[in-house]
């Protein structure tokens, strides 16, 4: 990390500093080792869904979800450089942020919708007969 | 200003404003602001997201995604994001010792890769619309289309932006500002990917079951 990071050609002046690790830098290994981290997960979660071996969705939907945001963490740190120093902070802020926003749309839209669908008002097979 | 500590009684008193502009380097709040607008595209796919996630099992009588989705396809797909990200990786990498011909090359080998990811995913959607599975066949086909369509965009769009950076980094170099576009690139790049993890993972993986 470190001999990369000073043998940048970003022609940094100490005034880059001040502004913490102001451009996150990767290393080769690190992109290797993101890349066999994230097959390894993806593999994980397409043959679990292909094969069908934990037998139905109830045990498949939660485990695949889990490998999937494993996998988008796997991604933040070795490939997007997440780090909670980038930028003083702040990158981090706001990746928390939107985590928040993205969770109460995402856990909001479904319990609503699911709980509306079970709360209309029953349809007469009549008014069914009548729709468009 | 010195930070001595004073009384409230002697001295000018606490500043709580500054006239004088600050001094900024030119691009010192790129990233930053980049950032701020990647996490707004992520609320724009959170939305479609909540989107499918409400219609998604909504078939209308029409064809489901067990009987549409081919796994083989979008694993391969899956498969070409990825490896175009460590492409992308390697490119930064390269541009950051200064190697302005592996910079080119890895850039190159990402847009072949970003490509065929786009032709293979356009090829599914003909294949969709030959069998009857359009977007206004059902709720279903419509959240998915959106949702997968919109990040095929952002893919079209990263490739396009991928050839401007190429031509920039021919013509001047890689000077600080070209490093900066590059920069900003590759964190698109690399956040397209994490949105098809998001996608491969709800729509096709959870699709498919039963």
């Amino acid at each position: 990390m470190t001999r990369a990071h000073h043998a940048s050609a970003h022609g940094a002046k100490d005034g880059g500093a001040a502004h913490g690790a102001a451009a996150p830098h990767g290393t080769t290994q690190g992109y290797l080792l993101g890349f066999i981290l994230a097959a390894a997960l993806t593999a994980a979660a397409f043959w679990l869904t292909a094969s069908g071996v934990l037998g139905g969705p109830s045990t498949t939907v939660p485990l695949v979800l889990g490998l999937g945001l494993v996998q988008i963490i796997v991604h933040m740190v070795f490939f997007l450089h997440m780090s909670p120093r980038t930028e003083g902070g702040w990158t981090l802020m706001a990746l928390i942020f939107t985590a928040v926003l993205v969770v109460i749309a995402l856990s909001g839209s479904i319990w609503v919708m699911y709980h509306l669908n079970a709360n209309m008002m029953p349809m007469t097979p009549d008014a069914m007969r009548r729709m468009p | 200003m010195n930070m001595q500590t004073f009384k409230a009684s002697d001295g000018p008193g606490p500043a709580f404003f500054s006239f004088e502009a600050e001094e900024h380097e030119a691009g010192a709040s790129t990233m930053l602001g980049f950032w701020i607008y990647l996490m707004s595209d992520c609320l724009i796919f959170a939305v479609l997201f909540a989107t499918y996630a409400v219609l998604g099992r909504n078939y209308a009588g029409g064809p489901t995604g067990r009987e549409l989705f081919e796994l083989p396809t979008v694993a391969f797909n899956t498969a070409m994001l990825l490896v175009s990200s460590v492409t992308f990786g390697f490119a930064s990498l390269s541009a950051q010792r200064g190697k302005i011909v592996a910079t080119q090359g890895w850039l190159a080998a990402t847009g072949l890769f970003g490509l065929t990811f786009l032709v293979t995913e356009l090829r599914e959607f003909a294949h969709l619309a030959a069998q009857g599975a359009v977007p206004q066949r059902s709720a279903f086909l419509s959240s998915f289309f959106t949702l997968v369509g919109t990040h095929g965009l952002h893919v079209t769009v990263g490739l396009i932006w991928l050839l401007v950076v190429m031509a920039q980094t021919a013509r001047g170099g890689l000077t600080e500002a070209n490093g900066r576009r590059l920069l900003c690139l590759g964190m698109f790049w690399h956040f397209l990917d994490v949105i098809w993890i998001g996608v491969f993972t709800v729509v096709y993986l959870l699709g498919v079951q039963p």
